[in-house]
């Protein structure tokens, strides 16, 4: 299995193998779907999301000219839909990508290490995930000021300890197995038994952990912003839910309230699909299951 | 370990929950320091506050105090139970949030005892029937419930219930100015009190439904189950008598863990649905930039977390001897 996530070919098999798998398949179009979205938003009838307009235009219904309407400040909601689907990947990934990092070199170090290194690591590990998320970002969140990297930041806060937990665990049993005794027989460093030999066969996990996190963090990222405490500079679903709730009107408005709740539901149920389908396939036996 | 049995393992929780809750108030006094920059220009933008203005405020709240001293007056004024006055209410914070806590208490507890039932048959059902289509059929719908974000879920309800059907009112916990009594006035609230706890239900019992099927998935495979089948056992007794029961044995251990989980739906259920309760204290406390209460209500939330972790660890280390002996390792 870890041969399988070396090199492009191998994440071409992945996907495959996700392909095998209902829940998987769907994922993986939702997950495609929205990246053409982020990466094509300038082509696909926008304008600039935070751009306000005219009097006129403010609260306007769906039209040729504003697909979705206009919200209280005359911005284009398509256009706020469709640029909101970059911050939310850029959240979602970008986030994920520093909680395994952490998380991983935490995990690695204290089942690597294990005695009063791992003891002091695990500690720390199990405070953080007896705090209650989501008042804890909201604090953070709050105290840190509204940046959509401060969100990325708290959003890593919260999410490294599962991780650490997760590969600390499968180092362990990966530390009695015997090439790590013959590696360090021939004389590899701690470093190099760590990153050289432990961590290849701790993919796997990370990367469906990894996809877990994603989802969390477009989650957090949503949930903050509706909460007020999103950067109100940045156009995001959350952000246009919180302005619509502010406002007043939303009862009149459905065609400002549906785009993003669709958008983070349709997102986050993908992603969690997705993330079923790859701890699924990760399974052993999985592909002889399949005939594969 | 000198003290063996259920004391010795009590003991030993308790010791635990105390370390973990002094954690929490050191956390909590460090994260409202360890910003970068000035928390005070924070919460005080108007430029025309004055640098002596600030210095007062400074001195006033004992700021200019080194970090050490600002922490044992700290902790000494939490020991007397006072978690600073509320800027936006100029009243203790304590006693903000403990106006919220009944109404918190009647939604959430209403909300968890049916998604628990519900989840748990509908689990049960799903896990007995594996890789039926009726078990594919819950699980999808749970999945996606689980997944569902609870402000999302509840927008989508208040959209169709409130603003389309208009069945049901769009928040607040009774009608204003109504003067229903008695009988009239729970009627209200139990009308008020439907989606948010619809809401929390969906989400909830979503995640129920997922956690007792792994679970009867589990229990299924045990040996113990061949054995009864082997016995000639009618079906409804091995579901009733082997399966279920072993199969909620997690499921009740989850609960206590889940409580964070619950946490975070409570916030978000209560502002989409304006329910007067602690979590949309902590809404209008984020709006009004209140951080006293902020920061007392994740004071009092992490602090029942870790509470019902320990009821539950308790309960269960009392029920179950083998828990006892793990833990005396």
């Amino acid at each position: 299995m870890t041969k399988l996530l070396h090199g492009l070919s191998s994440v071409k098999g992945f996907v495959m193998l996700l392909w095998t798998n209902k829940m998987g398949r769907f994922g993986l179009i939702i997950f495609a779907v929205f990246a053409v979205i982020a990466i094509f938003a300038p082509f696909l009838h926008t304008v600039d999301p935070s751009a306000t307009g005219s009097c006129e235009n403010m609260l306007v219904p769906p039209c040729a000219q504003f697909w979705f309407g206009t919200d209280d400040l005359a911005r284009d909601i398509w256009s706020q839909v469709i640029y909101g689907s970059r911050i939310s990947l850029l959240v979602g990934f970008v986030a994920a990508g520093l909680t395994i990092l952490v998380g991983t070199l935490v995990g690695i170090i204290a089942g690597f290490y294990g005695g009063k290194i791992e003891e002091v690591l695990m500690r720390i590990v199990d405070f953080f995930m007896m705090l209650p998320q989501l008042p804890l970002m909201i604090i953070l969140a709050a105290v840190l000021g509204p940046s959509i990297w401060n969100i990325i930041f708290v959003v890593s806060v919260v999410s490294w300890p599962t991780t650490a937990r997760v590969v600390r665990s499968q180092v362990l049993s990966i530390r009695e197995r015997a090439f790590i005794e013959a590696s360090r027989c021939i004389g590899a460093s701690d470093s190099l038994l760590m990153f050289g030999e432990i961590f290849p066969n701790v993919v796997p996990i990370i990367f469906a952990q990894s996809v877990l996190i994603v989802t969390e963090a477009i989650y957090a990222e949503a949930v903050l912003a509706f909460l007020g405490l999103g950067d109100p500079t940045t156009v995001s679903w959350g952000m246009m839910l919180h302005f619509a709730f502010e406002s007043g009107v939303m009862s009149r408005t459905p065609n400002w309230i549906v785009p993003p709740v669709a958008s983070i539901v349709v997102l986050i149920i993908g992603f969690t699909f997705l993330g079923t389908a790859v701890s699924d396939v990760l399974k052993p036996g999985y592909r002889e299951t399949r005939g594969l | 370990m000198a003290l063996k049995g259920f004391a010795g393992f009590a003991i030993r929780k308790v010791g635990a929950a105390c370390i973990t809750v002094f954690a929490i108030v050191c956390a909590n006094f460090v994260i409202f320091r360890l910003v970068p920059g000035d928390p005070l220009r924070m919460m005080f933008k108007d430029p025309r506050v004055s640098a002596e203005q600030m210095q007062l405020v400074r001195e006033r709240f004992g700021l200019d105090k080194p970090l050490g001293e600002q922490f044992l007056h700290y902790l000494r004024e939490l020991a007397h139970g006072n978690l600073g006055i509320s800027f936006w209410q100029k009243r203790p914070a304590l006693d903000v949030i403990a106006d919220r806590v009944p109404q918190t208490l009647l939604l959430i507890v209403t909300a968890l005892i049916i998604a628990v039932i519900l989840g748990t048959i509908l689990g049960a059902i799903a896990g007995w029937k594996m890789g039926t289509r009726t078990d594919s059929v819950i699980l999808t719908i749970a999945l996606s419930l689980y997944s569902i974000p609870a402000f999302c879920m509840g927008i989508i309800l208040m959209l169709i219930f409130a603003f389309q059907l208009s069945i049901f009112p769009l928040g607040g916990i009774s009608t204003a100015a109504s003067g229903f009594t008695g009988f009239e006035y729970w009627k209200d609230v139990a009308w008020h009190m439907f989606l948010p706890a619809l809401c929390v239900v969906f989400w909830y019992g979503g995640e129920y439904v997922l956690l007792t099927r792994s679970a009867m998935v589990d229990a299924l495979g045990q040996d113990y189950i061949i054995t009864a089948r082997a016995k000639g056992l009618k079906e409804s007794a091995i579901l009733k008598n082997h399966a279920l029961r072993n199969a909620l044995l997690p499921v009740v251990t989850i609960t206590g863990v889940n409580l964070a989980f619950a946490v975070a739906g409570i916030i978000e259920v209560e502002t989409v649905f304006s329910w007067p309760g602690i979590g949309r204290l902590v809404y209008d406390a984020v709006m009004k930039r209140d951080y006293p209460v902020l920061q007392a209500t994740f004071l009092v939330f992490a602090v029942a977390i870790v509470l019902a972790n320990l009821v539950v660890d308790l309960i269960y280390g009392y029920i179950d001897p083998r828990i006892k002996v793990g833990g005396e390792e």
